[in-house]
C-alpha cells in the first residue's frame, strides 16, 4: 500500500527540479496528444520551442507577447504572495488601456516624449483606480477579492464598448467602433526600426528588477511576505493587514494597466473592442510557473509566450486545433502543482499487514 | 496559505534549470519545415519587401478566419467557397487557412507568416483585419490582398464584401407576411453599419407588406455566444415577437423559436435542420463567385485594387429553402424581386425613408448611394429601441 | 402583464444551472473545500453532455455523463487539495484554466452540430392554469428537479445525521477526526458529490438551454455560482432565491433593451454583473454575519494528525 506522508523538510533538490520536471511531464503529454493526433511530433514540438526563437523577428514578436504577461504576472505574483487573490487582472489591464487612449486622443503631430510618457503614467493609474474599487471593497465590505475583481472584468469590457461605440468613435470610421488610429506621437516608441518590438520591454525588465528588490530586499516587501505566509504572525508583529491588502492590489492595478497602455498604443495603435486578448488571465498562469518570484516570472512569462506564438504557428503550419495552447497551459499548470505536493510529502511503501488505527 | 512551498526556492538555480530545459529544446534545430520566402530581416532601416517570387507551381492562397470554421455560419460559408474555388482551379492553386485568428494586434503576425510561407493572394475575412492587413501590405508590394468588409484600400489590398441587406430584406418580406402580433425581433451581435443596415433593411421589407409593423432589437454584444443569442431571444419572444430574425452565428435563436412554436431564420448558411417547424428561410451568403473572380484574376494577372460590393444580382446573397408554410403570393414576390434586384428595376432603399425621429432620410423618388449605405448610423421608423451609445 | 409573466418564467430558466452549480458548490464549501475549478468543470460537463447526447440521442443519459465527467475531474482536484493539501484556491484556477482549454479542444469537431430541440413539455394539466400555468408549470423536468434538490439538500443538512457529520468537518475538522470520523474521505465524498452538480448544471445548458456547442459557453456561470454561494450563506433555500434573482437580472436587462429603456446598452448589458458586487458587499459587510454562516475550515488545508 502507498502512503503519502508529509516531509519534515521540503526536498530541495526536488523544489528546484519541480518546474522542470513539470515541464518535462507536459512536454511529453503533448508528445502523445501530437500522436493521437496523428501528426509528426517533432515538427510540433519545434514549433513550439524552436519557431518562436529562431530569428529576430520572431523574438521581436516573442517580446511584443512576453511584455504583457511579464507586467501582469509581477504583479499577480505579489498579490498571491499576500494571499491576496486578484483575478481581475484583465479588467485592470482594460482600464489601462482606457485611460492611456484618453491621453493619446490629446495628441497633436508635434507633441513630445512628454506625451507618451503621459499616456504610461495614466495606464498605470487606471489599472490601479480599478483594483482599487476591489480593495475598497474588501477592506471596508469584506467582499471577496477573487468575485469582486472578476465581475469588475465583466464591467470593464462593457465600459471599453461603451466607449468605443459612443464618445469615442472615429468620426471617419464608417461607424465602426473603434477610435482613431493614434498618431504618432502617441505610439510606443520602437525598440529598432521596422520591428514591432518596443520598448514596453525595457519597461517590464525593469519592473521585474524593482519587484525582486522589493520582495527580497526591502523591509515592506518582508512585511508583505509574513502576512501571507501567517496573518496571525503579522499582526503580533503589528505589522498592518490593511497595507498588505491595498499594496498588492494597487501595484498589481498599476502594472497591470502598465500593460494595457502600451497594448493599446504599441502593437494596436488604437482602441478597439479587441484589444483585451485574455492576457489578465494567462498572467495567473505565467506567475504559478514562475513560482511567484520575479526571476522566475520572467522565464515563465518568455515560455508562455512561446506556447502561444507555437500554437498559432502549429494552427497555420501544421493544422493543429488552436485550443491546444489552452491545454498545454493547463496541463504545465497541474503538473507543476503535482510535482509541488511531492517537495512537502514523500511516497512510502506500507505493507498491508498493518493496519493501525492511522488517522485517515 | 498562499504559498506552494514554505520556503522560497532559490530562484538563480530554478531558472537555470528552466532556462536549460528551454534552450535544449531550441538546439535541436530540424530543418525548417517548408519555409522558402527569405525574411527580412528586422534589423533593416526601411522596410525591405521580401521578393516573393511565386516559385513555377500552383499559386499559393491563403484564408484567415476570425472564427472556427465549424460555426455554421460566418466562417462557414467563407470555408465553403474556399473548397469550391479550389476544385474549380484544381491543381493551379494550393489553399490553406488559419482560424480563429483574433482581430487586432494578433492577426499581423499571423499574416506575416502567411507571407512568409509562400502566400501571394492573402484573404481577411474579417473587419478587425483592416490596419493589421493593411501594415503588412505595405511591406509586401507583390503581395495581393483581400479585405473583406473592410473600407480602406492600398494599391495591393482591396476590399469586398456581400450586400447582406438584400437578404434581410427578403427576409423581412415573408416575415411581414407571417406575423400575427405585427412584432418582429432582431438578435443583434455588435452595432457596426452592416447589423444596423440589416436591421433596417429587414424591417423595411417587412412594412412593404405589413406597414404598421414593428421591430424591437436586442444586442447581445458578441456575434457567436449561443446561450446569449438563446436568452436574447427569449426576451423578444416574451415581448411579443413571433417572428425573429437575426445577425449573430449561431443557430441559437431559430432553435429558441422551435421550442416556442414560434418563426424564425436561418442566417449566414442553410439551417432549416436546426429548427424545422421554425424555419421560414435562410439568407445564405455565397463567397464562391467573388473567390472564383478573385482567383481569376490573379492567376491572369489583371487583379486590381478597388471596392466590390456584390448582392442577389452577382449570386453574393440569397434567400434560400423558403417554407411551405410562406403564402404562394409572398413566395411570388420574392421571385419577383430577386428579379428586380438582378436586372437593377428594383431598389430596396428608395424614398421616401425616414428615420426613427421622422426625419426624412432618403428623399422621395431618391435612391440612397452607397456611401450613405456603408455608414448607415440610424433605426429606420418601425424600430424600436435606442442605437447603443447614441445621444 | 403577460410579459412580465413571461419574464418570470424565462428568470427561472435562466436561474436552473446556476442554482444547481451554487448547490453543488454549497456541498463543497459545507465540508470546507473551495472549489474554483466551478467554471472549468461546468464547461468539461458541458462538451461531454453534448457529445453524449449526440451520440446516443438520450438527453438524461448525456446530463448524467456530463455530471460524471465533471465528479471525474473533481476527484482528481480533491485528491490533490485534500490528500496531497495542495493549495486550493491555486489548484482550483488550474482546474478552471484547464478545463476551458480542454472543452475547447474537445469540442472542435461538435462546434457544427446541433441537437433536436425538445417543445415545451412542462407538467401536463397544471401548465394549463391562468398566470400560474406559463410561469410555473411549462418548464423542463430539470428545473423542478433543481427545485427539489434544493429542499432535499436543506433538509439533509440540518436535518439529517450525515449532514451534521458534513457540517462538523467543514467547522472544525480537527474536532470532527477527534470523534473518528474519517475527514479527508468525507472531504472527497463532498466534492465529488457537489461536483457532480456543478456539472449537471453545466450539461444542461448545453443540452438543454441551448443545444449547441461553442467553446466558452458558460461564460462566467461558474462563477456567478461560486457568488452565490456567498450569498446564500451556505444555505441552499436562499441559493435558490439568489439564482432566480440573478436570472431574472439578466433576463430583464434584455427585456429593457426591447424596450427601449433609455439607458446606454453597454450598462444594461452590466447590469448582472453590478447586482453580483452589489449583492457580495451587502452581504459580506457585517463580519459577523459571515463568520456565523460560513464554514470555519473553508480554504484551509487539513493535517490529520497534527
Amino acid at each position: 500500500m502507498i502512503k503519502l506522508e508529509p516531509r519534515a523538510e521540503p526536498a530541495r533538490w526536488l523544489a528546484l527540479a519541480s518546474p522542470v520536471l513539470a515541464l518535462a511531464i507536459t512536454v511529453a503529454l503533448g508528445v502523445l496528444l501530437f500522436l493521437l493526433l496523428g501528426k509528426d511530433a517533432l515538427s510540433c514540438l519545434q514549433m513550439f520551442f524552436v519557431e518562436p526563437i529562431k530569428n529576430a523577428r520572431a523574438l521581436a514578436e516573442l517580446s511584443i507577447k512576453a511584455t504583457p504577461l511579464l507586467l501582469i504576472g509581477l504583479g499577480l505574483s505579489l498579490c498571491f504572495r499576500s494571499n491576496v487573490w486578484n483575478i481581475g487582472a484583465e479588467g485592470q489591464f482594460i482600464l489601462g488601456s482606457i485611460f492611456a487612449t484618453g491621453v493619446a486622443l490629446r495628441a497633436t503631430p508635434e507633441s513630445g516624449t512628454g506625451l507618451v510618457v503621459a499616456l504610461l503614467l495614466a495606464g498605470a493609474l487606471g489599472g490601479a483606480l480599478w483594483a482599487s474599487i476591489t480593495a475598497v471593497l474588501r477592506d471596508r465590505g469584506n467582499a471577496s477579492e477573487i468575485l469582486v475583481s472578476l465581475m469588475l472584468v465583466y464591467v470593464a469590457e462593457q465600459l471599453l464598448a461603451y466607449l468605443v461605440n459612443g464618445p469615442w468613435k472615429d468620426p471617419n470610421g464608417y461607424n465602426f467602433p473603434q477610435t482613431i488610429t493614434f498618431l504618432s506621437s502617441a505610439r510606443i516608441p520602437r525598440l529598432i526600426e521596422g520591428s514591432r518590438a518596443n520598448i514596453g520591454v525595457l519597461l517590464a525588465l525593469l519592473s521585474a528588477a524593482a519587484c525582486a528588490l522589493f520582495m527580497h530586499k526591502s523591509y515592506a516587501g518582508y512585511r508583505l511576505d509574513v502576512a501571507g505566509l501567517s496573518p496571525a504572525a503579522a499582526r503580533y508583529a503589528g505589522f498592518s493587514s490593511r497595507s498588505a491588502l491595498w499594496l498588492p492590489l494597487l501595484v498589481s492595478g498599476a502594472l497591470a494597466g502598465l500593460a494595457g497602455a502600451l497594448e493599446v498604443a504599441g502593437p494596436d495603435g488604437q482602441l478597439t473592442t479587441h484589444v483585451p486578448l485574455g492576457y489578465g488571465f494567462a498572467a495567473i498562469i505565467v506567475a504559478f510557473v514562475g513560482r511567484l518570484d520575479p526571476l522566475g516570472v520572467t522565464l515563465s512569462s518568455v515560455l508562455m509566450s512561446m506556447f502561444f506564438i507555437g500554437g498559432e504557428l502549429s494552427q497555420s503550419r501544421l493544422g493543429l486545433p488552436k485550443s491546444i495552447t489552452g491545454v498545454f497551459q493547463g496541463l504545465l499548470l497541474f503538473s507543476l502543482l503535482t510535482c509541488d505536493t511531492f517537495v512537502k510529502n514523500k511516497l512510502r511503501f506500507v505493507s498491508s499487514g498493518s493496519r493501525q488505527a492511522v488517522a485517515k | 496559505m498562499p504559498r506552494l512551498l514554505d520556503r522560497p526556492l532559490n530562484p538563480r538555480s530554478s531558472a537555470s534549470l528552466l532556462a536549460l530545459a528551454v534552450f535544449s529544446f531550441a538546439a535541436c534545430d530540424k530543418k525548417p519545415s517548408g519555409n522558402s520566402a527569405p525574411v527580412s530581416s528586422a534589423a533593416a532601416p526601411a522596410a525591405q519587401p521580401a521578393e516573393v517570387k511565386a516559385a513555377p507551381g500552383p499559386l499559393k492562397i491563403a484564408f484567415a478566419y476570425v472564427g472556427p470554421v465549424g460555426d455554421a455560419g460566418w466562417t462557414f460559408a467563407h470555408d465553403k467557397a474556399r473548397k469550391e474555388a479550389e476544385a474549380e482551379f484544381a491543381g493551379k492553386v494550393k489553399t490553406s487557412f488559419v482560424e480563429n485568428v483574433p482581430e487586432a494586434a494578433d492577426a499581423e503576425r499571423v499574416i506575416r507568416d502567411m507571407v512568409d510561407q509562400g502566400n501571394t493572394l492573402i484573404f481577411g475575412t474579417t473587419f478587425g483585419y483592416m490596419e493589421p492587413m493593411l501594415k503588412v501590405a505595405s511591406d509586401h508590394p507583390n503581395v495581393h490582398f483581400e479585405h473583406a468588409t473592410g473600407y480602406k484600400t492600398a494599391p495591393n489590398l482591396r476590399t469586398y464584401d456581400s450586400r447582406t441587406y438584400e437578404g434581410a430584406y427578403l427576409a423581412g418580406v415573408v416575415a411581414g407576411a407571417m406575423t400575427k402580433s405585427k412584432t418582429l425581433g432582431v438578435v443583434g451581435s455588435i452595432p457596426i453599419p452592416e447589423v444596423i443596415r440589416n436591421i433596417d433593411s429587414f424591417t423595411l421589407g417587412a412594412q412593404s407588406v405589413t406597414p404598421d409593423v414593428k421591430t424591437k432589437v436586442v444586442w447581445v454584444g458578441k456575434w457567436f455566444d449561443p446561450p446569449k443569442e438563446g436568452e436574447a431571444a427569449q426576451a423578444l419572444l416574451d415581448q411579443g415577437a413571433d417572428v425573429l430574425m437575426q445577425n449573430t452565428d449561431s443557430s441559437a435563436v431559430l432553435q429558441t423559436a422551435e421550442k416556442a412554436g414560434k418563426f424564425a431564420f436561418g442566417w449566414d448558411s442553410n439551417m432549416v435542420k436546426f429548427g424545422p417547424n421554425a424555419h421560414l428561410a435562410s439568407a445564405v451568403i455565397n463567397w464562391t463567385p467573388y473567390y472564383k473572380n478573385a482567383i481569376q484574376q490573379a492567376l491572369d494577372g489583371s487583379w486590381k485594387t478597388g471596392q466590390t460590393w456584390w448582392g442577389v444580382k452577382d449570386g453574393a446573397i440569397d434567400l434560400v429553402a423558403i417554407s411551405d408554410k410562406v403564402p404562394a403570393a409572398t413566395k411570388a414576390k420574392i421571385e419577383e424581386i430577386k428579379k428586380g434586384l438582378k436586372d437593377g428595376s428594383f431598389t430596396i432603399w428608395k424614398g421616401s425613408i425616414k428615420d426613427q425621429a421622422g426625419k426624412e432620410v432618403v428623399k422621395d423618388g431618391e435612391k440612397a448611394d452607397d456611401k450613405l449605405l456603408l455608414g448607415i448610423n440610424f433605426y429606420v421608423k418601425g424600430v424600436e429601441g435606442k442605437l447603443p451609445s447614441s445621444k | 402583464m403577460s410579459e412580465l409573466l413571461l419574464l418570470l418564467a424565462s428568470s427561472i430558466d435562466s436561474g436552473t444551472p446556476l442554482l444547481l452549480a451554487a448547490l453543488g458548490l454549497i456541498i463543497n464549501e459545507r465540508s470546507g473545500v473551495i472549489n474554483l475549478g466551478a467554471e472549468g468543470l461546468m464547461l468539461i460537463a458541458a462538451v461531454t453532455g453534448f457529445a453524449t447526447a449526440l451520440a446516443t440521442k438520450n438527453d438524461a443519459l448525456a446530463l448524467l455523463a456530463g455530471a460524471g465527467a465533471a465528479a471525474l475531474f473533481a476527484a482528481f482536484f480533491g485528491f490533490l487539495v485534500i490528500w496531497l493539501n495542495a493549495n486550493q484556491y491555486a489548484t482550483g484556477l488550474a482546474l478552471s484554466l484547464f478545463g476551458s482549454g480542454f472543452s475547447a479542444f474537445v469540442g472542435i469537431r461538435y462546434t457544427q452540430e446541433s441537437l433536436a430541440v425538445a417543445t415545451q413539455r412542462g407538467i401536463p394539466g397544471l401548465s394549463q392554469l391562468p398566470i400560474l400555468g406559463p410561469v410555473l408549470f411549462t418548464h423542463h423536468y430539470l428545473v423542478y428537479v433543481a427545485v427539489l434538490l434544493a429542499v432535499a439538500l436543506s433538509w439533509f443538512l440540518f436535518r439529517s445525521k450525515a449532514g451534521l457529520t458534513l457540517r462538523a468537518v467543514g467547522e472544525s475538522p480537527e474536532s470532527a477526526q477527534a470523534l473518528g470520523y474519517p475527514v479527508r474521505s468525507i472531504r472527497l465524498a463532498a466534492v465529488v458529490a457537489g461536483s457532480a452538480l456543478v456539472g449537471l448544471a453545466g450539461a444542461f445548458v448545453s443540452v438543454v438551454s441551448t443545444p449547441l456547442w461553442v467553446e466558452g459557453m458558460i461564460a462566467g456561470k461558474g462563477w456567478i455560482a461560486l457568488a452565490l454561494t456567498t450569498f446564500a450563506t451556505w444555505r441552499p433555500a436562499r441559493a435558490l432565491l439568489g439564482a432566480y434573482l440573478f436570472g431574472g437580472v439578466t433576463m430583464l436587462q434584455l427585456h429593457m433593451q426591447g424596450r427601449g429603456v433609455n439607458l446606454p446598452v453597454e450598462l444594461l448589458t452590466a447590469l448582472p454583473y453590478l447586482a453580483t458586487i452589489l449583492v457580495l458587499v451587502l452581504i459580506s459587510r457585517n463580519p459577523r454575519w459571515i463568520a456565523a454562516n460560513m464554514p470555519t475550515s473553508l480554504g484551509k488545508p487539513f493535517y490529520p494528525g497534527s
